[in-house]
Order: structure tokens, then sequence, then C-alpha cells
């Protein structure tokens, strides 16, 4: 695509990535599976290479990670989560399970001892949509400081001696600036989505 | 940290079952689970503290949509020219059902009011059937296997002892699964979790009118034997 062509059309947006997954779950629509695949098949290879993977077992994890979002389509639950927001969790579960003896831990969502969210939160839930444009606006605004520690943490997968490491800040430093770059993040986003 | 706030006020009187807990996770330690930093032991602490703690639950999903956001803003990395293609003839292969490692996740856990089942794939036994170790003076652990830096240990304690804590580097996480414990900073009750680093010393006793049964991370590796030592330290000056 040339440069012009690519600004005439504009990137396609969260609400068509939710168009395309459900036309994959309920239709295996393989258009749209390609779709997906042409948008978020390279930042999820990009993902995993900045997260330490090398080229070869990034391709590998994101072929593993598309065949899941196919498999699992009907799962998707657009209330929960944006498609950008699974397609990550899917990755990031895949690496970490390919170095891992056991699954990554996490809640079973059939299991009797979930404690139910109380009705108040649920009258207060704001859109998913909402959500993911108000932490989009967040990040761009915070201290580039902030959200480059951010970045590190979720980019990297740095645990929090080795940001110290790298950016040269003591570790207790770096532990109070990621608390607060959250809490800054999400005063933001509280203050988006009053 | 707004949402806490806010929602504690709301809580009491919410929902049928159990309330939500009022001692949360730190945001640093929900952070690294999100990010996948987070070692084995932690992630079980977690995701046991999310299965209890609905309030955890939506800040964890605003860490995995702010990930999402991150992932979504990086610039595309080439892929190599036949990825779609090979992915597509994989999808036609028969019986190439992903991982074969999930018919073990869905290893049927025995319900259980005390270990959510995340736990149970850990303990391998619900909470009656747990293989207990004395640790000393009436307390009871079972070690955990996880990779990685942290430990993990179930505790068990009878009310009016002190619960053994063994920080002297790094962070410990102590998660109530079962009765309660009381110390400086608090009452502790199911789903409660208390983060200490290695300058608190509070002595947590159990108080929860029955055995207090926990789960107890340390991001920092200990020696068995120094951990006995300071429990039994701790028991001999109570
Ligand atoms: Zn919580």
């Amino acid at each position: 695509m040339s440069e012009s062509e690519a600004a005439a059309r504009p990137e396609p947006g969260p609400a068509e990535h939710a168009v395309w997954m459900r036309a994959v779950a309920e239709e295996r629509s393989r258009g749209a599976f390609a779709r997906l695949f042409a948008h978020f098949a390279p930042r999820l290879k990009a993902y995993l290479m900045r997260s330490g993977s090398d080229e070869q077992s990034a391709e590998e994890l994101v072929q593993e990670a598309m065949m899941i979002v196919w498999r699992r389509a009907e799962s998707f639950d657009p209330k929960q989560a944006s498609v950008a927001t699974w397609m990550f969790t899917i990755a990031r579960n895949k690496r970490i399970d390919g170095y891992r003896r056991n699954n990554r831990p996490e809640l079973d969502p059939e299991d009797p001892a979930l404690t139910p969210q109380p009705e108040p939160m649920q009258d207060d839930q704001v859109g998913v949509r909402q959500t993911a444009e108000a932490i989009r606006e967040a990040i761009a605004a915070l201290p580039e400081e902030q959200a480059e520690m951010l970045r590190l943490a979720f980019y990297e997968d740095k645990a929090h001696s080795e940001i110290a490491d790298q950016t040269g800040l003591p570790l207790g430093t770096v532990k109070s600036r990621l608390r607060l770059a959250i809490g800054k993040m999400r005063g933001l986003v509280d203050d988006e989505l009053r | 940290m707004s949402a806490i706030e806010k929602n504690k006020t709301t809580v009491d009187g919410g929902a049928c079952g159990a309330p939500p807990p009022n001692h949360h996770l730190p945001d640093e330690v929900l952070l690294d689970y999100a990010s996948g930093a987070a070692d084995e032991g932690v992630s079980l602490l977690v995701a046991t503290h999310l299965t209890l703690c609905p309030i955890c639950r939506d800040r964890a999903a605003e860490l995995d949509a702010l990930g999402g956001e991150l992932v979504e803003n990086l610039p595309p990395a080439d892929l190599s020219d036949d990825a779609f293609a090979k992915l597509l003839a994989r999808l036609d292969e028969p019986g190439s059902e992903p991982a074969a490692a999930e018919p073990a996740r869905k290893e049927q856990a025995t319900d259980d009011a005390t270990l959510p089942r995340v736990l149970q794939r850990y303990v391998g036994a619900a909470a009656q059937d747990i293989p207990w170790q004395p640790l000393g003076l009436g307390v009871d652990h079972v070690d955990l296997s996880v990779e990685g830096g942290s430990r993990a240990m179930l505790l068990r304690v009878p009310e009016g002892r002190a619960v053994p804590q063994h920080t002297h580097e790094g962070n410990e996480y102590v998660l109530v699964l079962q009765g309660g414990f009381s110390d400086a900073h608090g009452h502790f009750v199911r789903g409660d979790v208390e983060a200490s680093d290695d300058s608190v010393d509070h002595r947590p006793v159990a108080d929860g009118g029955e055995d207090c049964i926990c789960l107890a991370v340390t991001d920092a590796p200990l020696k068995l034997t120094s951990l006995v030592g300071r429990a039994l330290n701790r028991f001999a000056k109570l």
C-alpha cells in the first residue's frame, strides 16, 4: 500500500476488531480472521520480541496465539475486554507457558468460590471501549518518564530490579515511581470516564 | 486507589454471599501479574486473591487493558511472508487442537469451601485432605511447588497462636483462606492480603474462632531452616 492510500484509509479501530471477532466466532470467517491477523500478528510479534523472544520463537508464539484466537473465538466477550486486550493476554500467557512447567495461575471463572461483584459496582460499569479509549488518552497525557516506566514494565517484562538496573534508579525508587505512574493513570482514566 | 476507596463505602450490604475483602494487593504486584513479570508463587497469590476479590478483579482488568493498549501502540514487526499461509494450513490439520496442556488445567477439582480451584491445583487436595507437616508449637504447613525465586506455602495456625512471618529480605504476602488474624494493621479475614516488607515486624495472631489457614508467599528465596528458626523464635518470645 502506498503512503497516500494508507492515509486515505483510516486504520480500523476497536469497533472493527470486535466485528471481525464476531465474524470469526459466529461464521468461522477466514476473511475476518485474515484481517485480525494482519492487524494484530505484527504487533504481537513486536511485543514478543521486546519481551525477549528471538525472531523465530516470536513467529512461532504468534502462530500459537492466533490458533487460540481461532479456536476460542466464541469465548471472547466484548463486555469483558477489547480485542487488543484479549490478544495481549493470550500472547502473554503463551509466552509464560512456554518457559514454565505449569500454566500461568489464573482464577477459574467457574469456581464456586468466586466472590461475586457487589451490585453497586455492576451499575457503575462503563463500556470496555470507553475504558480503552480513556487508557489510551491517559498514556498520552502521562509525563514521559512515567509512561516509559509502564512501557518498560509491560513490553519488556522487566522485573523491578531489572528496570532499576536499566534506568540506574534504586529499586525502592522504581517501585514508588511505578506505583505513582499507575495511580496517575487511574486518576486520568477515572476523570475521563466521569 | 480510587476504585478501592469508592467501593469500600458500597460493599457492605452488597450482593448475597461474602462481602469483598478489605485488604488488597498493591498496584505494583497487580502490574507484575498483568505484565507476566510475577513469578509463579506471586502469580498464585494474585490468582487466589482475584478469585475472592471483585475489586482487585476490576483493577487487574484495567491493567490488562493497559497492556492491550500498549501493545496496540507498538510499531508492528514484519512477519515472514508465508506466516498466514502456514497458520491457515494449521487450522486445517485435524487434531491440532491447541495446548496438550489443557486437560491438565481442566483436571476436575473437588469443590471446596476453603481453597479456590487455582490453589487446589497446587495443593493437590481439598482442604480436609491437605498433607500438613508440623512446623512447631501447633502450627502446620505444607510447601507448594512453584518455580522461580518465590516460595509459597499454606499455613494452619490454631487460634491464639502467632502466624509465623519470616521477612528478612524481600516481601511477604499472607492471604487468609479460613479464620482470621489481627495485628497492628487491622483484622484480616478470608480473602484479605497482608503485604509486608523486611522493615515490618507486627506479629499477627490468629483470632478467627477457628484454625486460621493462609497462603504465605515470599518473593525472595528463604532457607527452610532459617524460616523454621525464625518462626520458633517468634513463638518463644510470646
Ligand atoms: Zn482485592
